[in-house]
């Protein structure tokens, strides 16, 4: 067949890249550092990224600060931007996290959201349409 | 012609020539799913493959009048659909993916779909592939990632075999609208990465497909009341087609028979469900002798062939209690302590409120209504639920309180949208007032 140029062009057809937003309520409990309890939840953790990395699905990952250190700016035509404090909406949850990966399709996506460490949160998941720096 | 897809053969007969109306409507329904699954998987796209059998599907209405049904209609449109999709895929200038994709199709001669590609059509009865492919298509069109409507549009459309028109015709909604959800749904489909593939985990989708053909019968099931329109699409009819389809692609699967089973007690029913000005006949005034006969038989095989796979679930205990219902000789045979039974175990496995409703009513039939109305108000969440006050006020009309029961009525008519429901409880809610009617005795 007549394929052109790229240096792995199935890894093209075979795997797609997608964002993994988690949405969970800040104020929820965790356990604080030195406890059992901590050390086990940070286990969890690593073993999670560890997975990612081990089946060639990280690209790129991080948990955030809570919404209070949350700083919006609103732009709009014909106005000076606007910086307001904290995130542009209020719900329940809030985006605490992400994740992207990359993954066979959406069905192996989902269960590597299913597998994140968090007991009570909710995963949108996004397919990433496009990535400047995508290799 | 390589292709043999007709699995039966069943109508070799008459196909030539003289009916190619009936043909095609038959190689829609029968054939193009089977067609589209087949082409899905081997160019690994599905929005191509669908525009590639409706193409030719199109084709067929345009050609066959004039120069009369192929030999084999099944084999024709695969033929015709492969080729069509191979001509949009040279067409196509961002066909590098879809071509690496496709690779080994168009590697193996896509002009001469008669050279060697034998074995990729033969489709007999106990080729593993084909099924799979079609397994595989229902699963995609019932994705969980997929709306309700979209599931429901995209399993009729693309495994079912039913134009837009038909679909859009028969729930009532307007054809673009109908078009715009398939269209929507491809998309997601290709743009989220929505595989065509058996999932891991299978039984839980499995029962997504079913909660999508359950919807599709009810909603045949329930509007039919409304429409004397003998062109729509009877979807009564087609989720019994779908549903036994997905029967022979699982056959072990035990709730997918248990399902079959519901719908065809109930489908033995339909005719007397309504009267002649379209108003709802309650179950103990239907004329029993008007319900289909073969059709409980076969539904009484289907539920017996269920419950022997030792694996109970939610549609085999309905089954069992429509099959109570289908199989009382009279309205007075109704086996009701049997049936509150099956009620108590789907309320353990649902605990849906439609089913504690069916519960009470079910324990007042055979212990009077006082004890169902003692079921009734142990209910929780239940108040913006018609057919809670609509059996609460045939409870209080029998237990002689026909003032409570009016009320009951009232609230229950003003709960719901359906027509023949609502005429259905203004005629009883007058029948219940205690100025006129009977004031509250059984009829």
């Amino acid at each position: 067949m007549a394929v052109s140029d790229q240096a792995d062009p199935l890894k093209e057809i075979t795997t797609m890249e997608y964002m993994i937003l988690i949405h969970s309520d800040e104020h929820a409990e965790v356990p604080g550092p030195g406890t059992p309890e901590f050390d086990q939840m940070m286990a969890g953790w690593m073993a999670y990224n560890q997975r990612l990395i081990d089946g060639g699905h990280w690209i790129a990952g991080a948990s955030l600060q809570p919404t209070a250190t949350a700083t919006t700016v609103h732009k709009s035509v014909g106005a000076e931007p606007a910086v307001t404090d904290g995130p542009f909406a209020e719900t329940k949850e809030q985006l605490g996290g992400f994740y992207l990966v990359s993954a066979a399709d959406l069905d192996q996506a989902i269960e590597l959201a299913t597998a994140i460490p968090i007991p009570f949160a909710s995963f949108e998941i996004r397919p990433v349409a496009f990535r400047p720096d995508a290799g | 012609m390589p292709a043999e897809l007709s699995r039966t053969g069943n109508d070799q007969g008459d196909h030539p020539g003289n009916d190619p109306g009936g043909a095609l409507t038959r190689l829609a329904r029968e054939e193009s799913g089977r067609v589209l699954a087949l082409l899905a998987r081997r160019f690994g796209d599905l929005d191509l493959a669908d525009e590639s059998v409706q193409d030719a599907l199109a084709d067929a209405a345009r050609t066959w009048p004039q120069r009369g049904v192929p030999a084999n209609p099944a084999g024709w449109l695969l033929t015709v659909a492969r080729r069509n999709a191979i001509d949009r895929l040279r067409r196509t200038s961002s066909a590098r993916r879809r071509t690496m994709a496709a690779a080994a199709e168009l590697a193996a001669g896509g002009d001469e779909p008669s050279a060697a590609r034998g074995p990729l059509l033969v489709d007999d009865p106990g080729d593993p592939a084909v099924d799979d492919d079609r397994l595989r298509l229902m699963l995609l069109c019932c994705h969980p990632a997929l709306g309700r409507e979209a599931q429901v549009a995209l399993i009729l459309r693309l495994v079912g075999g039913l134009s837009s028109s038909e679909i859009a015709a028969a729930f009532l909604v307007p054809e673009a609208t109908l078009a715009q959800r398939i269209v929507r749904a491809k998309r997601k489909i290709r743009d989220a990465g929505i595989p065509l593939r058996i999932p891991a985990d299978l039984d839980t989708r499995i029962e997504v497909v079913l909660s999508v053909l359950y919807l599709v019968f009810n909603e045949g099931y329930l509007s039919r009341s409304d429409s004397g329109d003998v062109v729509r699409v009877d979807l009564v009819d087609e989720a019994v087609r779908l549903t036994g389809l997905l029967a022979t692609l699982v056959p072990d699967h035990a709730e997918v028979i248990g399902l079959l089973a519901l719908q065809r007690f109930h489908r033995a029913r339909l005719a007397t469900r309504t009267d002649a000005l379209g108003d709802l006949v309650l179950l103990d005034h239907q004329d029993r002798a008007r319900w289909d006969r073969g059709e409980i038989v076969a539904a009484n095989a289907l539920l017996h062939q269920a419950i022997g796979r030792m694996r109970p679930g939610p549609y085999q205990l309905q089954a069992v209690i429509a099959g109570y219902h289908a199989n009382a000789p009279t309205a007075a045979d109704t086996d009701w302590p049997g049936i509150a039974a099956a009620y108590r175990h789907l309320v353990a496995m649902t605990g849906s409120p439609v089913v504690q409703v069916n519960h009470a009513v079910a324990v007042a039939m055979f212990d009077g209504p006082a004890a169902g109305l003692a079921v009734l108000d142990t209910l929780h969440g239940v108040d913006g639920y018609h057919l809670f006050h609509a059996a609460r006020a045939e409870l209080l009309a029998r237990a002689g309180r026909p003032a409570e029961a009016v009320a009951a009525f009232a609230r229950a008519r003003d709960l719901t949208g359906n027509p023949a429901e609502r005429r259905h409880l203004l005629r009883r809610m007058e029948e219940s007032h205690p100025a006129g009617g009977d004031g509250g005795g059984a009829p």
